[in-house]
C-alpha cells in the first residue's frame, strides 16, 4: 500500500482548485447566516453568476466584464432573497429553494435564447478566461526539495480568483471581529432587537450582509465558468452550493474553519476524479458512484455526529418582527 | 380577531400569487422574443385540447399529487422535506424489484404489492433524515437535500452494476412482464363508454393518487395522529407538554411523507415506462414543493395545484416542440410559484388584509376599543 | 417654573380596530420619578414604545424640555436623551458587557478605539452611580439583576437624561428590587428623570413622586403619590372596587397525595438544576413554591408534568411515578390524575393557531369521549368546549375562535377549564396570573381555592410573592435548585421569604443588600 500517494501533488493541486468555489460560497453563506438570514440559495446564485460571467465573457472577450456580470447576477438574486426574507418576512428556506430553481431555469432559457447551443455558452478562449498566475521566484525555488515543488506546483499557477478566495478568509475574520460593521452584523444575527433598540437599522444591516453574500457567490460562480472550466453548461454548479452550506455548518460559522472544511470537501472531490490513486493507495477498487456521493454522505455523517452542538446564530432563519 | 375571512386566506392569496407568477412568466416569454398569448394558446391546445393532451396532463398531475402530498404532510409537522426527489427515486427501485422479482398473475395484485414496495422504499429513504433530525439534531432540510444526491448515485450504481440486463449498455432494467402493465385511462374509461386517447400515459394510478388525497385529508383533520402532527408542527414545546413525543412524530411523519413520494413510482415507473430508467423522477419531487405551497398544504389544494402543474408541464413540452421556448420555462414558472406563494406570501397578504380591514371598518365604525399592548 | 423634562400631548395610537392609546397627556418634572400603572393591556407599553420611536403615534405631540420633538425611530429617541430598559432585555447574549454597551454607539469604524474609550467611560459611570459590573463578563454568564444594570449602563453611556423602565422588577427578588430602587434614587439625585412602568402597586407607593393610571388605553388619573393609596390606585386601574386579597377558609389537609424525595435534575449541559428536593403536598391544600425565576421551579414543574426526566423518588397517592422510563411523559401523567397548567401558556399550554375547541382537547385527545371509531369526534369536542367556556366565563364564548384571538386572561381560562374540569387528584399550576388582568385574576384565584376545597392537592409556582402569600396554605422557598425552607403564610412575611429566595437561611440576622446580591449573582451564574 502506498498511502502517501493519496497526497499526490496533482490531487492536492486540484483540491485547491475545487475547494475555491466551495470556499467563496461558504464565506458568502457565512456573512448571510451570521446576520441571521439562512441561505440555501447559494447554489442558484453561483449558477446564475456562472452563466452571466461566461456569457458576457464570451460576447465581450473580457473576463473582467464577465466577472462583473456574474457578480451583478448573483446580487440580483440576493436582492430577491432579501426582499422575501427581510422586507416581507417570508420563509428563508422556501425563498432559497425558489432562487435555486429560478437560476436553474433562467440560465438555460437565456442561454438558449442567446447562443442556441442547447443551454450552454460557447467555449471561452483567450481573454475570456482567467489565466493561471505564476508567482514570483518559482524557478528559483523549484529546486529546493519538498518546499520547492509545493510552492511551484501547488501554490503558484492558479487563477487570481483562487488567491482572492484565500485572502477572503482573513478578510472575513477581520471584518467580522475587528470592525464596527462586523460587531453589528454578528449582533443582528444573535439578537436583532438589541440592534434595533440601539438605533441601528436591522433591515439595512441584513441587506448589507445579503449583498456581500451575493458578491462572494458571484465570484464563486464566475470562477467556475471562467477559470475552473471554459464556459457555462447547464447545472454546472452540481450541488456545490449545498456542499458549501454543509462546510459552513461544519465550520460552525467561523472563517478559518470554513477554509479547512472546504479544503476537505475539495479534496474529496479531487480524489473522486482519480479512482486509480485510491486503488493504488488502499489496495482495492472504490466504486465511482460511491466517490461521487462521498461529499454528501460525509456531510450527513458530520451533521449527525461529529459537529457536536453546532449552534447557529440565535436569530437565524427568523424574520425580525418589532415587538413593543 | 381575524384580519381576513377564511376564504380570502385560502383562495384569494394563492390566486393572486399565481397571477403575479403568471405575469412574470409572460414577461420572461416576451423577453426571449416570443408571444405570451400565443404561448398560452399553444399550451392550452397542447395540454387540454385533446384527450391525448389531457392524458399527459393527468399523467404528470398524478406524479405531482404524490410528491405534493409528501411535502404537504411533512409541512403540517413543521418539517420541510426537500427530499421528495430522492424518495421517489427509491420508490422506483421498490416498484422495479416487486415487478421483476415475482411472477404476478394479475396487474391488480402487482399494483398492491408495488404500492407497498414503493411506499416502503420511499419511507425508508425519508426515515433516515427524519431519524437524524429527531435523534441527532441534524437539520432535515440539509439532510434531505444530501439524500437526493446520494439517491442519484445509489440508483446509478444499482442500475449499472446490478439490475442492468446482461449485454445491455443502457443503464435501465429490463421491461416489466406484460402481466404487471397497468390499465391506462383509455382502458378504465372504456368501461364507462368514454373514448380516451390510447397513446397517453395516464393510467389507473391517477385514481390511487386521488384516493391518497382523500386519505391524507382524513389523516390530517380527522385522526389523532393528524392532530398530533399538526400540534407538533405548530409548537414543539406545546406538543411536548401535551405528551406528544417530538421524535416519534418527526419519524412517523417523515415515513408517511416518504411513502407518499415513493408511491409516485407506480405512475411513472410501473404505469408509464414499464421499466426503471436512470433519473426517472425528472424533477417531480421538486415540483411537489411548488404544488404543496400552492395548495396551502391542503389535500384538495394539492389536487388542484397538481392538475395545474400537470397542465403547465404538458403545455411546456408542447411549447418546446413548436417554439424556441425550452422546457426549462416550466422550471422558471415553478420557481416563481414557490417564490410568490411560499416566500413572498406577506407581500400579497399584507395589502389584502388592509383592504379587508378597511372594508370592515367602513360599515361598523362604532367599535368598542379593545386594549392592546 | 422649569419646563417639564418630558411632556406628551394628546397621544393616540390604534392597531387596526384596537385603540391602544387614546388622547394621552402627561407632564413629568425633571429630577423626579414618575410611575405609570395599569393592567395588562392598558396601553402602557404602547405609550412607551411611541416615546422610544418604535411606533409612530396617529396623533399627538411630544415635548422634551419644552421643545417639540419628533421621534420617528430609536436613533431619534437616543438623540433626545431618552434611554429605555425593556422588560425583556435587549442584549446580545454571547457578547461581553462592553460590546453590548458600544453596540450602535461606536466611535469610528474600528472596534479597538471604541472599546478602550467605552472602558474608560464605563469605569467613571460605575463609580458615579455605584453600579458594579465587570466590563469583560459575557452576558449569558450574568444574573438577571446584573443584566439589568448593563441595560441601565447602556442608556447612561448614551447620555440619557430620561430613563424609562418597563416592569423592571418582574424578574428580581425583593432584595434585588430594593437595590435597583436605590440606584434609581441615586440617578434621580443626579438630576435624571425616571419613568417607571409597572403593575405592582407597592413599587409605585415606595419609590415614585407622581403616578399616572392607565385603563383601556386612556389615562384615568395623574396624582402625587403621597396623596393616594393602593386601594384608590387599584380602583382607578380596574374601574371598580377590587379585592386585593384572596378570600379563603382555612385548609383542611388530608392524606399526602404527592410525595417527592431526593429529586435531582440535570439539564442537557450537565448542570444540576434540582439538587435533591424533598416536598409533599396533601389533599385539600395548596403548596406554594416561591423563588426568583430560574432557581429550579420550572424544572420541578416540568418533571412532575412529564416533560423532563429526573432522578429520585416521586409517589402519587403512594404509587411510584415513573421519572425516566416509558411512562414519564405528559400522557402518562394525565392518566395518573395529574393536571398541569404550565407556566407559559403561549408556548406550552396552548397552540395559538388552533381554535379553542382544538385546544380543549390538547393533551386529552385520547379521551374516549372525543373518539368516534378510529376518527376524532370533532363535534363532541366542540360541544364539550362550549360548555367549559360557559362555566369558566371565557369571552367571547366561541369554540371556533383561534386561541391567539383571546385576551391573556381568557386564554388562561381556557387552559384552566381544560385542566380543572378533568377533576385531577393533583393540579400543577405555574404562574397562574402572569399577563392576566385583575378581573380575571380574582376569578382564577377563586377557581384554584374551590378545587382545593374539593379536597384536591395543588402545587402552585409563582414569582409573584403576593400571590404565593395570598393563595398558599404552606410555602416552600427554592433557591439554586434546593428548598431553603418551608413556612406557613401566617408566620412569615415578604422580607423573610425574600432572604430565603436569596439563599440566606439564618433569616434572623441582619443582612446587607450587597451580601444578598452577591449570593444571587453567584446562584444565577451557576444555574444558568
Amino acid at each position: 500500500m502506498e498511502l502517501l500517494s493519496l497526497f499526490d501533488l496533482a490531487v492536492l493541486d486540484s483540491t485547491i482548485r475545487l475547494a475555491t468555489p466551495l470556499l467563496l460560497a461558504c464565506l458568502a453563506g457565512l456573512f448571510s447566516e451570521r446576520a441571521g438570514i439562512f441561505d440555501i440559495g447559494l447554489e442558484g446564485k453561483m449558477l446564475a453568476a456562472a452563466f452571466f460571467s461566461a456569457a458576457v465573457a464570451a460576447v465581450t472577450q473580457s473576463v473582467w466584464l464577465g466577472l462583473a456580470a456574474g457578480i451583478a447576477a448573483a446580487m440580483a438574486l440576493s436582492a430577491v432573497h432579501g426582499l422575501a426574507s427581510i422586507t416581507f418576512k417570508g420563509n428563508q428556506l422556501i425563498s432559497g429553494v425558489a432562487i435555486n430553481f429560478l437560476a436553474a431555469g433562467m440560465t438555460v432559457l437565456i442561454a438558449q435564447d442567446w447562443f442556441q447551443q442547447g443551454g450552454r455558452t460557447p467555449s471561452l478562449i483567450g481573454g475570456g478566461r482567467f489565466p493561471p498566475i505564476t508567482l514570483p521566484f518559482v524557478d528559483a525555488v523549484r529546486g529546493i526539495p519538498f518546499i520547492g515543488p509545493i510552492y511551484a506546483e501547488l501554490i503558484s499557477g492558479h487563477s487570481i480568483l483562487v488567491y482572492v478566495a484565500v485572502l477572503a478568509v482573513p478578510g472575513t475574520w477581520w471584518i467580522l471581529f475587528r470592525t464596527r460593521f462586523g460587531l453589528r452584523l454578528r449582533a443582528v444575527g444573535e439578537n436583532p432587537a438589541a440592534v434595533d433598540t440601539a438605533g441601528v437599522s436591522v433591515v439595512g444591516l441584513r441587506f448589507a450582509a445579503v449583498a456581500i453574500c451575493g458578491v462572494l457567490c458571484g465570484i464563486a460562480g464566475a470562477y467556475l465558468a471562467t477559470a475552473l472550466q471554459a464556459g457555462f453548461v447547464k447545472d454546472m454548479t452540481a450541488g456545490r452550493g449545498f456542499i458549501a452550506l454543509a462546510a459552513l455548518i461544519f465550520a460552525k460559522w467561523r472563517p478559518w474553519q470554513a477554509l479547512w472544511a472546504t479544503l476537505l470537501f475539495g479534496y474529496l472531490q479531487a480524489i473522486a476524479l482519480r479512482p486509480d490513486i485510491i486503488e493504488r493507495a488502499l489496495g482495492f477498487t472504490v466504486q465511482v458512484q460511491l466517490l461521487d456521493a462521498m461529499p454528501y454522505i460525509l456531510t450527513v455523517v458530520i451533521l449527525a455526529g461529529f459537529v457536536g452542538k453546532a449552534i447557529p446564530p440565535r436569530a437565524g432563519g427568523e424574520p425580525y418582527v418589532k415587538e413593543r | 380577531m381575524q384580519k381576513m375571512p377564511q376564504w380570502a386566506e385560502v383562495v384569494l392569496v394563492p390566486l393572486i400569487s399565481l397571477f403575479l407568477a403568471a405575469i412574470l412568466s409572460a414577461l420572461v416569454i416576451l423577453g426571449i422574443g416570443e408571444d405570451p398569448i400565443e404561448a398560452v394558446n399553444l399550451m392550452i391546445t397542447g395540454a387540454l385540447g385533446s384527450t391525448y393532451g389531457w392524458g399527459y396532463t393527468l399523467y404528470y398531475a398524478t406524479n405531482f399529487m404524490f410528491t405534493g402530498l409528501a411535502v404537504a404532510v411533512a409541512y403540517h409537522a413543521g418539517l420541510f422535506n426537500i427530499g421528495g426527489e430522492g424518495q421517489a427515486t427509491l420508490g422506483g427501485l421498490g416498484v422495479a424489484l416487486v415487478c421483476l422479482m415475482l411472477p404476478w398473475p394479475h396487474w391488480s395484485l402487482a399494483l398492491i404489492a408495488a404500492i407497498l414496495g414503493s411506499a416502503l422504499f420511499g419511507a425508508f429513504w425519508a426515515m433516515i433524515p427524519g431519524y437524524l433530525q429527531a435523534r441527532r439534531g441534524s437539520h432535515i432540510v440539509i439532510t434531505t437535500i444530501m439524500f437526493n444526491f446520494i439517491a442519484a448515485a445509489l440508483m446509478n450504481y444499482v442500475l449499472v452494476n446490478m439490475l442492468r440486463p446482461a449485454g445491455s449498455m443502457d443503464p435501465a432494467t429490463e421491461r416489466f412482464p406484460e402481466a404487471v402493465h397497468l390499465p391506462s385511462l383509455h382502458d378504465v374509461l372504456a368501461v364507462f363508454g368514454i373514448n380516451f386517447s390510447k397513446a397517453a400515459p395516464a393510467n389507473v394510478s391517477l385514481l390511487i393518487a386521488m384516493i391518497a388525497c382523500l386519505l391524507v385529508w382524513i389523516l390530517i383533520w380527522r385522526t389523532r395522529l393528524g392532530y398530533e402532527i399538526r400540534s407538533f408542527g405548530k409548537s414543539e414545546s406545546a406538543a411536548r407538554y401535551a405528551g406528544i413525543a417530538p421524535a416519534r412524530i418527526t419519524i412517523i411523519t417523515m415515513l408517511l411523507s416518504g411513502a407518499l413520494a415513493g408511491c409516485m413510482a407506480i405512475n411513472n415507473v410501473m404505469g408509464e415506462a414499464e421499466r426503471l430508467v436512470l433519473n426517472a423522477v425528472e424533477g417531480a419531487g421538486f415540483i411537489g414543493i411548488a404544488v404543496a405551497l400552492m395548495g396551502r398544504s391542503h389535500p384538495f389544494g394539492v389536487f388542484l395545484a397538481a392538475i395545474l402543474f400537470g397542465f403547465l408541464y404538458q403545455g411546456g413540452a408542447e411549447l418546446a416542440l413548436w417554439t424556441s421556448i425550452p422546457r426549462e420555462l416550466i422550471v422558471v414558472i415553478q420557481a416563481l410559484v414557490i417564490l410568490f406563494t411560499g416566500a413572498l406570501d406577506n407581500m400579497v397578504r399584507a395589502p389584502l388584509e388592509k383592504v379587508f380591514l378597511a372594508m370592515r371598518r367602513a360599515p361598523k365604525s362604532e367599535r368598542k376599543t379593545q386594549a392592546a399592548e | 417654573m422649569t419646563a417639564p423634562a418630558i411632556e406628551l400631548k394628546g397621544i393616540s395610537k390604534a392597531f387596526g380596530p384596537v385603540q391602544a392609546n387614546k388622547d394621552i397627556s402627561i407632564r413629568v418634572k425633571p429630577g423626579t420619578i414618575h410611575g405609570i400603572i395599569g393592567e395588562n393591556g392598558a396601553g402602557k407599553s404602547t405609550l412607551m414604545s411611541i416615546l422610544y420611536g418604535f411606533y409612530k403615534a396617529d396623533a399627538g405631540e411630544i415635548f422634551i424640555k419644552g421643545d417639540k420633538t419628533e421621534i420617528p425611530d430609536s436613533q431619534a429617541a437616543i438623540a433626545a436623551g431618552i434611554g429605555m430598559v425593556f422588560q425583556h432585555f435587549k442584549l446580545v447574549e454571547n457578547f461581553t458587557v462592553l460590546e453590548n454597551i458600544i453596540l450602535g454607539a461606536e466611535d469610528g469604524g474600528l472596534l479597538k478605539q471604541s472599546l478602550s474609550k467605552a472602558r474608560k467611560t464605563l469605569i467613571e459611570l460605575e463609580k458615579e452611580y455605584g453600579l458594579n459590573v465587570d466590563p469583560d463578563a459575557v452576558i449569558q454568564d450574568l444574573g438577571v439583576g446584573m443584566q439589568q444594570r448593563v441595560e441601565i449602563l447602556k442608556a447612561l453611556y448614551r447620555q440619557a437624561n430620561i430613563l424609562i423602565l418597563d416592569e423592571p422588577t418582574g424578574v428580581l427578588t425583593p432584595a434585588e428590587a430594593d437595590q435597583l430602587f436605590r440606584i434609581l434614587e441615586r440617578l434621580k439625585e443626579e438630576g435624571k428623570t425616571i419613568i417607571l412602568i409597572t403593575h405592582k402597586l407597592r413599587e409605585i407607593m415606595d419609590i415614585t413622586d407622581t403616578v399616572s393610571v392607565m385603563r383601556r388605553g386612556e389615562m384615568t388619573a395623574t396624582v402625587r403619590t403621597p396623596d393616594t393609596s393602593p386601594e384608590e390606585l387599584a380602583e382607578l386601574m380596574v374601574g371598580r372596587k377590587v379585592l386585593l386579597r384572596v378570600d379563603k377558609a382555612p385548609a383542611k389537609p388530608g392524606d399526602t397525595i404527592l410525595d417527592i424525595k431526593g429529586l435531582q435534575v440535570k439539564d442537557d449541559k450537565g448542570v444540576e438544576r434540582l439538587k435533591g428536593i424533598d416536598l409533599h403536598v396533601r389533599a385539600g391544600e395548596i403548596l406554594g413554591v416561591a423563588g426568583v425565576a430560574g432557581n429550579g421551579q420550572s424544572e420541578l414543574l416540568e418533571v412532575l408534568g412529564g416533560t423532563m426526566t429526573a432522578a429520585g423518588d416521586v409517589t402519587l397517592s403512594g404509587e411510584p411515578v415513573d421519572l425516566t422510563g416509558k411512562h414519564s411523559d405528559g400522557q402518562s401523567r394525565r392518566k395518573r390524575g395529574i393536571a398541569h397548567v404550565p407556566e407559559d401558556r403561549q408556548r406550552q399550554g396552548l397552540i395559538m393557531d388552533f381554535a379553542a375547541w382544538e385546544n380543549t382537547a390538547f393533551g386529552y385527545h385520547h379521551d374516549i369521549n372525543y373518539q368516534r371509531g378510529v376518527l376524532m369526534n370533532n363535534a363532541a369536542i366542540r360541544i364539550d368546549t362550549a360548555a367549559k367556556m360557559e362555566r369558566f366565563d371565557v369571552r367571547p364564548p366561541n369554540p371556533n375562535l383561534a386561541a391567539k384571538n383571546f385576551s391573556g386572561g381568557n386564554q388562561q381560562k381556557v387552559v384552566l377549564a381544560r385542566e380543572i374540569e378533568r377533576n385531577p387528584d393533583l393540579l400543577l399550576i405555574g404562574q397562574p396570573t402572569r399577563g392576566v388582568d385583575i378581573g380575571a385574576i380574582e376569578f382564577i384565584h377563586q377557581q384554584i381555592v374551590a378545587l382545593r376545597d374539593q379536597g384536591k392537592a395543588i402545587l402552585l409556582i409563582s414569582v409573584e410573592l403576593d400571590e404565593i402569600l395570598g393563595l398558599s396554605d404552606r410555602i416552600a422557598v427554592m433557591f439554586d435548585g434546593q428548598i431553603m425552607g418551608e413556612r406557613l403564610p401566617s408566620e412569615t412575611n415578604e422580607k423573610e421569604l425574600g432572604l430565603l429566595m436569596a439563599g440566606i437561611t439564618d433569616t434572623d440576622k441582619p443582612h446587607s443588600a450587597e451580601e444578598v446580591a452577591q449570593n444571587l449573582a453567584h446562584s444565577h451564574g451557576e444555574v444558568r
